[in-house]
């Protein structure tokens, strides 16, 4: 049997919000699905999410955002991705995201946003079908 | 008895305790009515603080509210006082909570958005424009910067002709569940209980109609605490700033009475009869607590005082206005609990802050509950109920089986310094979300009677983008008019008096005064107290 690459992921808290049980959830499901997850902490900047997402050579930074500030937040960081070449990387947003912001953000170039609706499994599905090409690749 | 007669559900409680499909006399074993209930206003007040409630007052019914800048926030008042509402509640902008000022380069993104910011007290005052402090009460949804606020408030008051001694409302300054749940920390937990201390110290003397501490178990619950554990943290916090002020030489009859709480009902695991006797049972357990461990006489000491929060953890995107309906029942299990003051998580929540028609629904599905039920007719009328009364001697147990624990564990400042108590709470809340994802705990609408859903437009509320410019001019005038000397002077003395040990708050005023900002009074205080270093907790 062939080993599978394991997929590691970045969940992230930037900016001053402070609600991050959501990302902590997140962590422990994309664990229990065999992923390495590395969970950042409360207020990082963009520098430092992109700054850890290279030294921790991840394949996914997954950005958690309840505060109204995703917009912002993805600007900011999806320039310093484009500007230290992580453009391999799939960027997920999830929180509190209205859904006529949604296009906004993946015209910034996030992969993937998953609000209140979505499920755990959607997550992991999206990730696994991006990252290694298996399974669904509902958006 | 044919075998294909299915018996009934199994049902466990989430205290784990088998729950039976009916109560009888039997339940509870060793009831007495004197010694368990009483009547309400009477020791140990497990079915209530005052002997009349609601025949007399009706609860505060409170919308969280405040957006942007301080006009639009003082505009939003004058609308919903003209709306009925009894009470103001005042969310600040996550800097403003945190300690930093709109231009500094770290708050740009969240200037404004969830809640008004501060940078001044000129933006303070202006919130109050129009709004004499000495006919409403406000409820003020701040920990880390609480001392500088509530030193606003007293000079906004003053501005006014109004005596601080007559200023009524409440300031949440509960700064150890921010540790847990929320993550608005500035310094350390250590000087940070001193400034709680010092707040409570201050408002016992100078603003004594002031709650000078509202302890939160909302956060906590929304973090993954189950309903009973959120009552009894909550307690377990309040002994520590109980603690903190009885050591300075305050007697517990002056500072227990200041002492208020707010807890949630409602949740992604709510249970209707358990939000209602854990509350009961968190009045008797508080009542024996302040007067066996602590020698509390005065009955205002004895009284567990809470507001209550709709829980907006259990709203779902899904269908929203059948979050309309969840918060009817949450309502309905707070005005059953003896709650003192309300406020009904909206229907809108999940994707936003709530519009005015969502915080409106809120408050008229209060005011459907007050006055077109009946509901508020009689005191407590759950009382007596061979279940709930046995429901709330678990309950009781369970919060002093909890308290236990934590203190065996070294304390809850102990826990939340090596993080094993935000560890606990986040593995719990994920357990819960298994729950949902597996069909095992259902959410209607989420993982049960879902529907393709006709596309309804929300009306969303948004942020104005130049909320910041606005900000930013504001606070750019207020600094270019304020003297740049007396302002470092107010400062330098903040800063001594922190260093010295002293309570803080008599020392703000000057400094507020010359228009010192938030994020500078912060500063000038991290000197001292230092920062906040996160643990790791997964």
């Amino acid at each position: 049997m062939e080993t599978r690459k394991t997929i590691r992921v970045l969940v992230a808290k930037i900016g001053l919000d402070g609600h991050d049980v959501g990302a902590k959830v997140l962590t422990f499901w994309l664990r229990d699905q065999g992923m390495e997850v590395i969970y950042t902490g409360l207020r990082q900047t963009p520098e430092q999410v992109v700054q850890t997402a290279i030294q921790e050579a991840v394949d996914v930074i997954g950005v958690s955002i309840l505060s109204g500030s995703h917009g912002a937040v993805a600007e900011k960081l999806t320039a310093r991705m484009k500007e230290c070449g992580l453009d391999d990387v799939l960027l997920l947003f999830g929180g509190t995201i209205p859904k006529d912001d949604v296009a906004l953000l993946k015209g910034l170039g996030v992969h993937g946003v998953f609000t209140s609706h979505s499920r755990l499994e959607d997550i992991s599905t999206f990730i696994r079908g991006k990252v290694t090409g298996e399974g669904a690749k509902n958006d | 008895m044919a075998k294909s007669e299915k018996g009934p559900r199994e049902v466990v409680s989430s205290l784990g305790t088998p729950v039976k499909c009916f109560y009888g006399p039997g339940d509870p074993g060793d009831f007495s009515y004197e010694e368990k209930l009483n009547d309400p206003g009477v020791y140990p007040y497990t079915r209530g603080i005052h002997p009349t409630m609601y025949r007399t007052a009706l609860w505060t019914m409170r919308q969280y509210s405040g957006q942007a800048t301080a006009e639009s926030t003082n505009e939003r008042f004058k609308y919903l006082l003209a709306s009925g509402q009894t009470g103001l509640s005042l969310a600040f902008d996550l800097p403003t909570q945190i300690g930093l000022d709109s231009d500094m380069p770290l708050a740009a993104d969240d200037v404004g958005k969830l809640g008004v910011a501060v940078d001044t007290w000129d933006d303070f005052a202006r919130i109050f424009d129009g709004i004499a402090l000495d006919q409403i009460s406000t409820s003020f949804t701040i920990n880390a910067t609480a001392p500088i606020i509530l030193a606003m408030y007293v000079l906004t008051g003053e501005k006014q002709g109004v005596d601080k001694k007559k200023l009524r409302g409440t300031i949440q300054n509960d700064i150890l569940k921010e540790y847990i749940a929320r993550g608005t920390w500035i310094f350390p937990p250590e000087p940070s209980i001193k400034l709680v201390g010092d707040l409570v110290e201050y408002c016992t003397t100078e603003v004594p109609r002031f709650n000078a501490i509202s302890v939160s178990g909302t956060h906590i619950r929304e973090y993954g605490a189950s309903t009973v554990q959120s009552v009894a943290l909550a307690i377990s916090i309040a002994e520590v700033y109980l603690k903190e002020v009885l050591k300075r030489g305050s007697k517990i009859d002056e500072i227990a009475p200041l002492f208020s709480f707010h807890l949630p009902i409602g949740g992604r695991d709510f249970n209707f009869f358990e939000d209602i006797t854990r509350l009961r049972a968190a009045r008797r357990y508080w009542a024996r607590l302040l007067k066996e461990k602590y020698g509390a006489c005065d009955k205002r000491s004895l009284q567990f005082t809470f507001s209550t929060g709709g829980m907006g953890g259990g709203l779902t995107a899904e269908q929203p206005l059948n979050n309309i309906a969840r918060a009817t029942i949450y309502a309905l299990a707070a005005v059953f609990s003896g709650t003192r003051s309300l406020n009904l998580a909206c229907f809108d929540e999940v994707y936003a802050i709530p519009s005015d028609l969502a915080i409106r629904t809120s408050l008229r599905i209060q005011q459907i509950l007050a006055h077109e039920t009946g509901i508020a007719d009689v005191v407590d009328p759950l009382g007596g109920s061979y279940y709930v009364e046995t429901l709330t001697d678990e309950m009781e147990a369970k919060i002093g089986e909890i308290i236990a624990e934590i203190e065996g564990a070294g304390g809850i400042v102990a826990m939340i310094e090596s993080g094993s108590i935000q560890r606990e709470l986040a593995a719990q809340s994920y357990e819960i979300q298994k729950k949902i994802n597996s069909g095992e705990r259902v959410m209607v609408g989420v993982n049960r009677f879902r529907t393709q859903e006709e596309d309804r437009d929300i009306e969303i509320y948004k942020t104005d983008p130049e909320t910041i410019n606005r900000q930013l001019t504001r606070l750019a005038q207020v600094k270019e008019k304020r003297d740049r000397a007396r302002v470092s002077q107010a400062l330098a003395e903040l800063e001594a008096a922190a260093r010295a040990g002293v309570n803080i708050i008599p020392h703000l005023f000057a400094p507020i005064s010359e228009m010192a900002t938030v994020g500078e009074i912060i500063e000038t205080l991290k000197k001292v107290y230092g920062t906040f270093k996160e643990p790791a907790t997964v």
